[in-house]
């Protein structure tokens, strides 16, 4: 049992949110995490959060699908059970089309999806994760971990200077 | 910095803060419900009485209980499939096709439309399944090693097509709906006081907590799906027509099919969304969220997609006399003039005149009109795939097997039953489910409510971030 502890800012609206990260990057300290009730659009640079890799995931999954149905349409109907249908040739690639598409967007759909449930740590479960109950409804907030020896009071000023409307403790036990 | 177009209107009204839309939305999924929700699911609930009992007939009696005969082999049944899976289209338009091009005034009507979505595939795969006959071996649709050395499906015909397209379809739309109610679920979860509500929400919302990181991803996953769901929503339907249109059928053997009926589709799938979002912001007084400017963009797609199909009827009928061929000719007099003329100037009227009507602007912001106009859209879609089917095939190449068909009871009972489990399904999302997407109004509101939200002028002016607003 390892527990951590946090500092939380409590932020009221995206903007001051948005200057007080960088301010707050810019002193030397370095940001946990931000929790907010939906995505905000410029925080990724701010942060320095890397653009996600999964669109290259969703891409190779994709091939994975066509490949997949390619080759289980060519295997059963060329070479493991050959009939003759509409007097077409046994592959005829064109009719095979829509099946390669559909098992395309589905793997890829999925194998995104998956990916980024396993990256990103989403799993059932009957905790409730958040730091601050009032992340998922309508305040910002913006964790910083404490190590041994950090000022709270510097902390404390720095983040109500930037604007923070409240500065809380939180232990979280891992 | 408030940016307040001239031009458009709000898409949140009643200056509503966070705050209050966490309020508005989680207060029906919160209280116990309300004696109209309570009403309408008693209905509900006998129409799938009704549901169960007809299906219950087909399956013990056989297909034998549906009006088909030697002739008309497809009818109701088929009707019925298309017309559902063309009413979901208009969910995974909302939810794909308009992130794709920008259009905020999605985000309030998505969650409920993509439900829709669901709720209506479901429906639709009832009747291919059911005409199965023998519903329990459904599996030998799949390409499954089996007991005769392995033989394989057919994957030349479009009747495989569609297994392989509605199946993709609905397990897409599922997890597009699903990714998208993850964070709303989390803010019922923390709101939540029972034991049981906080447990349940918290399995569904699979530990979200909103960070940042987390928000990164799960704006890029829905971007990459709604590029993924806008080529397939179009392939659904597309291979729907294939059913026809590969056939040497007079009257479905025609390339104009795919694009015909996806604008069909969306044509239809809009009026539902219309019949359903009217009673819902009424009900469940989401009438800020759900504005008319809503229902005006809306009826704006339908008088889009609508005159489409009009245009696709006329020149059906043009290159039927322009290909000379005798019995493409006969097929689209028949329809006009024959014994089921009625059902085919059903669909012209409600179909190519009724939406004309949305050039007036006053009647696309009348909510009465619009609920009457898009019941009357929905009939007509229905009839176009009824003429469609029944009328190419009632009278075929020999003229001693021509045959008239018509529904039993059972026929009807299913059909109608659908609807009974559509709208139970619709009424338990209703009230369980945010009915709003929370988070993607919320992340629109400061650009679009029309009220200044900014609280620090000062820190709103420092321009090196990228804003919400950019789009505007």
């Amino acid at each position: 049992m390892t527990s951590k502890k946090y500092i939380l800012g409590v932020f009221e609206d995206e903007d001051v949110l948005l200057s007080a990260i960088e301010k707050t990057r810019a002193a030397g300290t370095k940001i946990y995490d931000v929790f907010s009730p939906y995505p905000i659009h410029g925080i990724d640079d701010v942060l320095g959060i890397q653009r996600s890799r999964l669109p290259i995931v969703a891409f190779f999954c994709g091939l994975c699908g066509t490949s997949f149905a390619l080759w289980m349409q060519i295997y059963m109907l060329g070479f493991d059970w050959p009939m003759i249908i509409g007097g077409k040739p046994h592959v005829s690639l064109p009719s095979f089309i829509p099946v390669t598409f559909e098992l395309t967007v589905l793997f890829a759909a999925f194998g995104m999806v998956i990916t980024f449930f396993i990256i990103s740590g989403l799993r059932p479960t009957l905790k409730v994760p958040v730091m601050d109950v009032r992340s998922t409804d309508d305040k910002y907030i913006m964790a910083i971990e404490l190590k041994e020896g950090t000022d709270i009071s510097k902390l404390n000023d720095l983040l109500r200077s930037n604007g923070a409307i409240e500065v809380n403790e939180k232990e979280v036990v891992k | 910095m408030q940016h307040v177009s001239p031009i458009r209107e709000p898409l949140v009204t009643g200056g509503k803060t966070y705050a209050d839309i966490t309020e508005d939305v989680c207060r029906q999924v919160e209280a116990k419900p309300n004696v109209r929700w309570m009403m309408a699911l008693g209905v509900s609930l006998v129409f799938l009485g009704i549901f169960i009992y007809s299906v219950y007939r087909t399956l013990w009696f056989g297909i034998g209980e549906w009006g088909l005969n030697k002739t008309v082999g497809w009818a109701w049944d088929i009707t019925n499939f298309v017309w559902w899976v063309g009413i979901g289209h208009a969910g995974t338009l909302i939810s794909a096709i308009l992130l794709l091009f920008r259009q905020k005034w999605r985000t309030s009507i998505n969650r409920a439309a993509e439900a829709m979505t669901i709720f209506a595939v479901i429906c639709a795969a009832m009747f291919p399944v059911l005409h199965m006959g023998r519903p329990w071996l459904a599996y030998w649709v799949l390409p499954l090693p089996n007991t005769f050395g392995s033989l394989w499906v057919n994957f030349n015909s479009p009747l495989l097509w569609d297994v392989f397209a509605i199946s993709t379809y609905f397990s897409v739309s599922l997890v597009f709906w699903y990714i998208g109610l993850i964070p709303d679920f989390a803010t019922i979860r923390d709101r939540a006081t029972g034991p049981i509500a906080r447990r349940a929400y918290a399995l569904l919302s699979m530990n979200w907590t909103g960070s940042a990181k987390h928000w990164s991803r799960y704006e890029t996953v829905s971007l990459i799906l709604a590029g993924l769901a806008t080529p397939l929503v179009l392939s659904v339907h597309t291979i729907v027509s294939m059913d026809f249109a590969t056939s040497v059928i007079p009257g479905w053997h025609t390339t104009i099919f795919p694009p015909y009926f996806v604008a069909g589709a969306i044509f239809s799938g809009f009026a539902m969304v219309l019949t359903l979002m009217i009673i819902t912001r009424k009900t469940f007084g989401l009438e800020d969220y759900i504005t008319l400017e809503h229902v005006e963009s809306m009826n704006k797609v339908i008088t889009l997609t609508g005159s489409i199909v009009g245009v696709a009827y006329i020149t059906e009928f043009f290159i039927a006399w322009y290909s000379g061929v005798e019995y493409e000719q006969y097929a689209f007099i028949n329809r006009a003039t024959g014994p089921y003329w009625w059902a085919y100037w059903s669909m012209m009227t409600c179909n190519v005149i009724t939406p004309q009507l949305f050039w007036f602007r006053s009647i696309r912001r009348s909510l009465t009109a619009t609920f009457i106009i898009s019941i009357f859209v929905n009939i007509g879609m229905w009839f176009e795939r009824f003429v469609i089917i029944v009328t190419s095939l009632h009278r075929d190449f020999l003229p001693s097997s021509w045959v008239m068909f018509s529904p039993t009871s059972i026929d009807i009972g299913v059909y109608v039953g659908t609807m009974g489990l559509f709208f139970t399904l619709f009424l338990l999302f209703a009230k369980f489910f945010p009915v709003v997407n929370m988070a993607e109004v919320k992340s629109i509101l400061k650009s679009s409510s029309g009220v200044n939200h900014t609280h620090n002028p000062d820190a709103s002016m420092h321009g090196t971030a990228p804003k919400s607003h950019k789009h505007d």
